[in-house]
């Protein structure tokens, strides 16, 4: 309930600040942009949200989190593959690590890596970008590290296999014929090779669990993958799957600005609609 | 003797995670602070940090290299399984190189004449084969067997005719309806989404800024 009050107080105070503000945009001093106030309102309000959420965690409160089949399946996969003596296919995007969806797709992969050590089920990682080689490498035989098979960790499971991106399909492809995964997973950014690499693996008869937060690529997977995880179900997979409460308290941060923002558009609309208020909504959504 | 060697490398392997997690919070801070900052200092400072980024990257193609040809020539030693296809990619990463170190890559080199006559139209021979892939995905997508999909099937008809001169010529109204679904409940679905992702991805970098996500780091 204080948790309530405190960024309902937050909110209330942050955004009459901004509505202030947002009326001198356009003078800027020389340390601060302040054509920007309204994203740093935004950001200072989420970034609270997520901390205060985190603290409550630490304090040992509980959150419910919906299930995500997709990720429930990542188990199922492995045990598939470990069944019929085949590697699992991890792909984490095609972007280079400066993309954050290549983050959250290694962080998928540390935990995929982990039961794919704990079943001794083989894993094959191909890349396109040598900074991701490295991070994929040290991810994977961090897992391999943590589950205790230190010793059957392998530097070849990650392997750089092409810069260019059809290159790198074609490279997959060749993976995907060759060794037969039982299990893919693709969880990153993904872009025109998107339904390649999925259509592929589906004729290869492996089962498919993709993610991405690039929208005009989902439909691609929703098409071709047994399950898809949309937009920011692949930023909350780390975080679900490793059930860390510190780390499932940032999800109910970031719903809790979810709800926020639903309601700045509900009111945006009315207000709007109706030509009261300044057009204060729809600066706040702007940069100026 | 043994257990202070283990405790060593344990400290180390902390201290390791430190000091990246140290690294990860002053950059994200530096890039947070220049794009709210208008301190040309500051802003500079920035632009440094990602032309560093540029400099790694290219830096770490040779590490690239050496992957695939550790893997590869392993494969071409002991006449595994596909070896003569494992040694004409061996043949043509180096055989690249060399011509670019020699000659160059400008318009015809030998570098050039090979992109132009081998790698181009090998990617885009890759790139059309997705007019099937996406014929063989919509069957299975459109296939009337629920009410959603039977949705998605009209919802797709309309679209694709609405783009296409038949469409216009069957009925002149369809491609404005075409239209208004692209405008209107197609671009709401995708902005929920954005937005949704684009919170997850905030919500992401406040975990690896203060080093609640560490799993990327191994």
């Amino acid at each position: 309930m204080r948790r309530r009050i405190v960024l309902s107080l937050l909110t209330a105070i942050a955004f009459s600040s901004a509505s202030f503000k947002l009326a001198f945009a356009s003078e800027s001093t020389s340390v601060f942009r302040m054509d920007r106030i309204n994203i740093l309102v935004l950001f200072i309000i989420f970034c609270a949200a997520v901390l205060l959420y985190i603290r409550s965690t630490r304090k040992g409160k509980k959150f419910f989190i919906r299930k995500i089949n997709g990720l429930e399946a990542i188990e199922e996969g492995v045990g598939r593959a470990t069944e019929m003596g085949r590697p699992v296919l991890f792909i984490p995007g095609i972007d280079e690590l400066d993309e954050i969806q290549t983050i959250a797709g290694l962080s998928i992969l540390s935990r995929v890596a982990k039961i794919t050590a704990q079943y001794n089920t083989p894993l094959s990682v191909p890349v396109r970008y040598p900074l991701v080689l490295a991070a994929a490498q040290e991810s994977v035989k961090g897992a391999y590290l943590d589950a205790g098979k230190g010793d059957d960790y392998d530097p070849e499971m990650a392997q750089y296999v092409a810069g260019e991106q059809f290159a790198f399909v074609a490279a997959v492809h060749g993976i995907m014929h060759r060794d037969k995964p039982a299990t893919n997973v693709y969880m990153g950014a993904f872009y025109a090779e998107s339904l390649l690499l999925a259509e592929e693996g589906q004729a290869s008869g492996a089962i498919q669990i993709a993610g991405t937060a690039n929208p005009e690529q989902l439909p691609f997977f929703i098409a071709a993958c047994d399950y898809t995880l949309m937009g920011e179900e692949l930023f909350a997979a780390s975080s679900y799957l490793s059930k860390e409460p510190l780390m499932l308290g940032s999800l109910k941060g970031q719903d809790w600005m979810k709800i926020l923002l639903v309601i700045c558009i509900f009111l945006g609309v009315i207000f709007e609609t109706l030509n009261i208020g300044g057009g204060f909504f729809y600066k706040l959504f702007i940069e100026h | 003797m043994v257990v202070s060697f283990i405790n060593f490398s344990s400290s180390i392997e902390v201290m390791r995670t430190q000091i990246n997690t140290a690294i990860a919070f002053l950059s994200g801070f530096i890039m947070i602070l220049a794009f709210f900052s208008a301190n040309p200092g500051i802003v500079n400072f920035s632009q440094n940090l990602l032309t560093w980024v540029t400099i790694v990257g290219g830096i770490s193609l040779l590490l690239g290299i050496v992957s695939i040809l550790k893997v590869n020539l392993k494969v071409i030693q002991e006449k595994g399984k596909d070896w003569i296809f494992k040694l004409i990619l061996v043949w043509f990463v180096l055989g690249m190189s060399v011509c670019g170190i020699i000659w160059g890559i400008e318009e015809k080199t030998p570098f050039d004449w090979l992109f132009q006559n081998i790698q181009s139209p090998m990617m885009s021979t890759m790139f059309s084969i997705l007019a099937f892939f996406i014929a063989s995905a919509a069957y299975r997508a459109f296939r009337a067997r629920t009410l959603e999909a039977t949705i998605l099937l009209i919802t797709a008809i309309i679209v694709m005719l609405g783009r296409t001169p038949l469409g216009q010529a069957l009925w002149d109204r369809l491609p404005s309806y075409a239209d208004w679904i692209m405008a209107y409940p197609n671009l709401a679905v995708q902005r929920g989404i954005i937005i949704g992702a684009a919170l997850g991805a905030a919500a992401m970098s406040l975990r690896i800024l203060l080093g609640i996500e560490r799993t990327y780091m191994g």
